[in-house]
């Protein structure tokens, strides 16, 4: 009966120590996956958006698009796979922005838990939800036609490339998220990524846009990050060291802007 | 200001020239407070006041822009992380993740706080079972009442055994019975020497829980004190009618007038009149005479001691009346300057 008799502050005791780096990332990075997975809109709608816009670009656009010597199937399924979470990651911006407001970023901060660890657990998880959002694309990839031109090892190459893609767009859109004031805004805000997507050699030949487009297309970090995947598929490696130091540049420009977002509160 | 606590204890609170501004709004306004611990401390003021911005700097998620705000002699300024081992939020809204049930909540904040994967069980069973969640432990939280939702917000700050909870509002847009489901967790903690700081706009709360109360407006302190003094300060009781028939209400008003020599108000549905009866029971006799030999016909009587209502709109008129006639700013009452509270 002793234990009845304690009081509340008596049974809960109070920690030692803050918790470890690593087991706050991974609570904060479980918490999120949890949400993810149990929220049907979140992860079944995320699949079939996906699907839906592959199958406008292949069956609708797709016969009046010329891509050069390959075929269009053939020209799109690798950028659109690579690019994928610049469609679904909106999410992500969204479910940051929905924590702040619903009070719950409030509740992290107030705990002894680091910034980083904030950042790094987000960042996990939601690499984790983007990563099957681009293995789900492939999947629907092959199913509407794509045959990979090279190797297995080539695929799987072109496959790491894009997951550490997932890892860049990522970190973008959870800053879109901490700056946005609230989850409406983070959806239009994310809307951002649409211009990067489209104005790129993502899934038309940048050659067939109009000259005073060409150098955006040519100088933002989805034309080589597209470029990169596809060159990995037939063998090639152009454009890989390329994709690479933008995916650097961004996670090294936005990762701290993350954690400094979330010290000012 | 003095500081009445002993140098071995710092107070819970010490805010000197505490300001914080939102871009060109000035939220705090050189607040100044001290509060020893061992006490339930609510902040009451009227929307807009300051209150949560209050709490959200003690929670370090604000950053005074100057001026020192102190939690047990630690500065949220340069020392947040401090802070944080020492506080438990529980804020405007339930902070609780929908997907995940009550129990799964728990043991995360637990986990968030420090504690290792047992002690995280236990802390989460034992809120569990004192804060009569046992039924819906394991089941989402998104399915909860409000009241559920509220207590497992609750349930969560408390995880990490803080000793200073803080409760932004914690019953707003609670029915009544959960109303005192948290009120009677909230004295349970405080009994267990939890010191709880609440922001309330209900007075009826305050009254219920707190030991101490301070009053703010505009960012600034408009008095401080242990609820007792404060009421006593305002301090008479008041000698309220109703009359049976609203023709008659002015005539009433005239013999309260009469007999406590003090201006009687009337309410707007024309049959209550009040007055502030200095005398006590011997004018409230005096009035029921009164009242007899005028042949007025009253449906309810009474003496009754001044509400925290009372005290709130005392404050915030006289403080209005300053603000006009462009006197000094009220003097604060010091928290700190009365002898802690002996533990019962």
């Amino acid at each position: 009966m002793t234990t009845t008799q304690l009081t509340l502050p008596q049974a809960l005791g109070r920690p030692a120590r803050p918790p470890r780096a690593a087991s706050a990332s991974g609570q904060i990075a479980l918490r999120a996956l949890r949400k993810y997975v149990r929220t049907p809109s979140l992860c079944v709608m995320a699949v079939v958006q996906s699907a839906m816009f592959l199958f406008s670009f292949r069956y609708v656009f797709g016969g009046a698009i010329h891509a050069g010597a390959t075929s269009y199937v053939e020209f799109l399924v690798p950028s659109y796979v690579a690019t994928i979470v610049l469609f679904t990651g909106g999410g992500v911006a969204v479910a940051v922005a929905e924590d702040k407001t619903a009070g719950f970023t409030d509740r992290l901060l107030s705990l002894p838990v680091s910034r980083y660890s904030l950042v790094l657990g987000r960042t996990v998880a939601d690499s984790v939800t983007n990563f099957w959002s681009i293995l789900t694309t492939a999947a629907f990839g092959f199913a509407f036609g794509f045959r990979l031109p090279g190797t297995w090892l080539d695929g799987l190459a072109a496959l790491g490339l894009c997951a550490a893609y997932a890892v860049v767009f990522t970190v973008v859109f959870i800053v879109m998220g901490l700056f946005a004031p609230n989850a409406q805004a983070a959806q239009g805000m994310s809307l951002i990524a649409f211009v990067f997507a489209f104005i790129s050699s993502a899934y038309v030949p940048a050659t067939s846009m109009p000259g005073w487009l060409q150098p955006f297309s040519k100088y933002q970090p989805i034309t080589p990050m597209a470029d990169a995947v596809r060159s990995l598929l037939t063998g090639g490696t152009s454009d890989v060291g390329l994709a690479l130091a933008w995916s650097v540049l961004l996670v090294a420009v936005f990762t701290p802007v993350a954690v400094l977002r979330y010290r000012r509160g | 200001m003095s500081t009445g606590t002993g140098p071995s204890r710092p107070p819970l609170l010490q805010a000197r020239g505490l300001t914080v501004r939102f871009g060109k709004v000035t939220a705090l306004d050189g607040l100044e407070l001290t509060a020893p611990s061992g006490r339930v401390l609510a902040i009451l003021g009227p929307n807009g006041a300051g209150k949560t911005t209050f709490v959200r700097t003690v929670a370090t998620l604000v950053r005074p822009a100057s001026g020192d705000l102190l939690v047990y002699g630690r500065d949220v300024a340069t020392d947040p992380a401090g802070v944080r081992r020492e506080i438990g939020l529980a804020g405007q809204f339930a902070a609780v993740e929908p997907t995940m049930t009550g129990r799964e909540n728990l043991e995360m904040t637990a986990r968030l706080f420090g504690h290792g994967r047992a002690a995280a069980r236990r802390a989460a069973a034992a809120v569990i079972d004192r804060l009569s969640l046992t039924e819906v432990a394991d089941r989402r939280a998104g399915t909860y009442s409000g009241g559920q939702r509220r207590r497992l917000d609750l349930g969560a700050s408390l995880v990490g055994g803080p000793r200073l909870l803080l409760l932004d509002e914690p019953t707003t847009g609670l029915d009544p019975v959960s109303r005192r489901e948290v009120w009677d967790a909230v004295r349970g903690l405080a009994a267990a020497g939890t010191d709880i700081l609440l922001t309330t706009h209900y007075l009826d709360e305050a009254d219920e829980l707190a030991d101490e109360v301070v009053v703010i407006d505009h960012g600034r302190v408009l008095a401080a004190g242990l609820l007792g003094d404060l009421k006593a300060g305002i301090g008479r009781d008041v000698i309220e009618l109703s009359v049976a028939d609203p023709e008659q209400v002015r005539a009433a008003g005239r013999i309260l007038e009469q007999v406590t020599l003090n201006g009687a108000r009337f309410d707007p549905a024309g049959r209550h009149a009040s007055a502030p009866a200095p005398g006590g029971a011997a004018e409230l006799a005096a009035v029921i005479a009164g009242l007899a030999d005028a042949s007025i016909t009253v449906d309810e009587i009474g003496l009754r001691r001044p509400t925290l209502d009372d005290v709130f709109l005392a404050l915030t008129r006289e403080a209005a009346c300053l603000a006009r006639t462009g006197e000094a700013a009220l003097t604060p009452v010091s928290a700190a300057s009365r002898t802690d509270r002996s533990t019962p």
